[in-house]
């Protein structure tokens, strides 16, 4: 019981002397980033747009994804895109060439144990949630479609 | 014995020191001090891993030539790293021809190993002990948190795992300081789970050894001429001041922590260095050269250790910590 408190007491004093981040360079730096990179993405789209004209919109929208996401792991491959994310955070993970470097992150990484075990299956120790909230909520979002569309 | 204190009545003698390190540790405070800066991070290998063993061998390699010993004057070897199953020490040691003893107490490692070595050779069961322990940046991340190049941000409170390794030779002939004295540390858990923030987690660890080594020895902390522990970081050693002066012992210009000395302030390290490595670079090189030309005459070194891994950390357990504190008398 002694113990507990002690320990109760104990983090509350360490919480109080951690060194505080400053939110608003962090948040200033991240949102001119992944502004950024959402510029950068969108004259991509325009350009493929300009020299395809004959394309659909959405064709646009993947091609731009696909350049997008072979640009970040590319960085990540020759060890850029970790000094972008030190530097701006949330603004280089929210965007789609965050998901790309947290794929070909541990690709990297994990090269050193074989194909299989190393690259395949490492490959989605990061993005994995990521892909299972995704499919997941999409069916939840997919039902409550369909619910309503009966009415 | 006296309370978790015990005294060598032979006295014996780190004969000889050896530390290596990368180069990003060269280019930090102890540079001028290390015997070997690496030109980069895998040292000649593929793997960080095998760099990691290789940097251990050649840190004994080097420790038995600085004590001008051959590898047949050995008796043991007792080592220990961070990986899983100290696979390091035990890969290291397959390169040499004396029995071995692995060990684990995390970053606190290097004084565990002392202490023991020091009671076998002052009993006389055995002439020379080498101690060993290292770590790898490298290896370590990939162990412990993300990989390389994942674009994250680290928190203000983390620490940079250091990449090196020392090693020394304990023997009751030759020339070198002494350990006069070993005291051997409880497992101290005061409820800190963020593995971000070691410092915090270990201070009390250091604080309860130093408390127990201070009642047992009756001395206080202006009787040592160097007080250091080893990786608690801007943070934990912060917290050791204050929870000593909670104590009534007040840590003076004689405190200082490997880990917040290891790195200068433009290499971002934010709360300092850690590692085993950490604390066995720095007393291989600066505190075993101050030591041997009689700067320092009396230190006390205490490195602590946070004995924790991956699966407990996911399991949402505290962090149990361990420190080991050695006197060292010119």
């Amino acid at each position: 019981m002694e113990d507990k408190k002690r320990n109760e007491a104990y983090n509350k004093y360490v919480k109080a002397k951690i060194p505080k981040t400053k939110p608003w360079p962090s948040l200033f730096n991240s949102f001119w980033v992944g502004g950024l990179i959402c510029v950068i993405g969108q004259g991509i789209n325009d350009i493929y747009l300009l020299i395809f004209p004959n394309i659909s919109q959405q064709t646009g929208w993947a091609l731009t994804l696909i350049t997008l996401i072979f640009i970040a792991s590319f960085l990540t491959g020759i060890g850029v895109y970790d000094q972008i994310g030190k530097f701006a955070g949330g603004g280089s993970i929210v965007p789609i060439t965050g998901f790309s470097n947290s794929i070909a992150s541990p690709s990297i990484e994990f090269k050193s144990e074989g194909i299989i075990y190393g690259i395949c299956v490492k490959m989605f120790t990061i993005a994995g949630p990521v892909i299972v909230f995704g499919v997941a909520s999409s069916m939840v979002v997919g039902l409550i479609y369909w619910i309503i569309s009966l009415f | 014995m006296q309370g978790q204190t015990i005294k060598l009545k032979n006295r014996p003698k780190i004969i000889g020191s050896y530390s290596i390190v990368g180069p990003k540790e060269g280019a930090g405070n102890f540079g001028d001090y290390f015997d070997y800066v690496m030109k980069n991070d895998f040292f000649g290998e593929d793997t960080f891993e095998k760099a990691e063993r290789k940097m251990l061998e050649s840190a004994i390699t080097g420790v038995i030539q600085d004590a001008k010993l051959q590898t047949k004057d050995i008796d043991f070897m007792m080592a220990g790293d961070l990986l899983n199953q100290i696979i390091s020490s035990s890969y290291a040691a397959r390169a040499f021809q004396f029995p071995f003893l692995g060990l684990y107490g995390a970053c606190s490692t290097m004084a565990e190993s002392l202490a023991l070595a020091a009671l076998l050779v002052d009993e006389g069961y055995c002439k020379n002990i080498v101690c060993s322990t290292g770590s790898h940046f490298s290896t370590a991340e990939r162990q412990y948190r993300f990989p390389l190049e994942l674009g994250n941000q680290r928190p203000p409170t983390s620490q940079w795992t250091v990449t090196g390794a020392g090693a020394s030779v304990v023997s009751l002939n030759g020339e070198g300081p002494s350990i006069t004295m070993v005291t051997f540390g409880k497992v101290v858990d005061w409820g800190v789970n963020d593995v971000n923030n070691m410092g915090a987690a270990m201070a009390p660890a250091a604080r309860d050894t130093m408390l127990a080594h201070f009642k047992s020895t009756k001395t206080k902390p202006d009787d040592y001429d160097l007080i250091v522990t080893g990786d608690l970081g801007k943070l934990g050693s912060e917290i050791l001041i204050d929870l000593m002066e909670d104590e009534g012992y007040k840590l003076g210009t004689n405190y200082g922590d490997c880990g917040q000395m290891y790195f200068r302030r433009e290499q971002k390290t934010l709360c300092g260095a850690s590692g085993a490595g950490c604390c066995a670079t720095v007393f291989n090189s600066y505190i075993m050269k101050k030591l041997r030309e009689k700067q320092y005459k009396k230190v006390l070194f205490m490195p602590t250790g946070a004995l924790l891994s991956t699966t407990s950390t996911q399991q949402g357990d505290t962090i149990p910590c361990v420190c080991h504190a050695i006197v060292l008398e010119s």
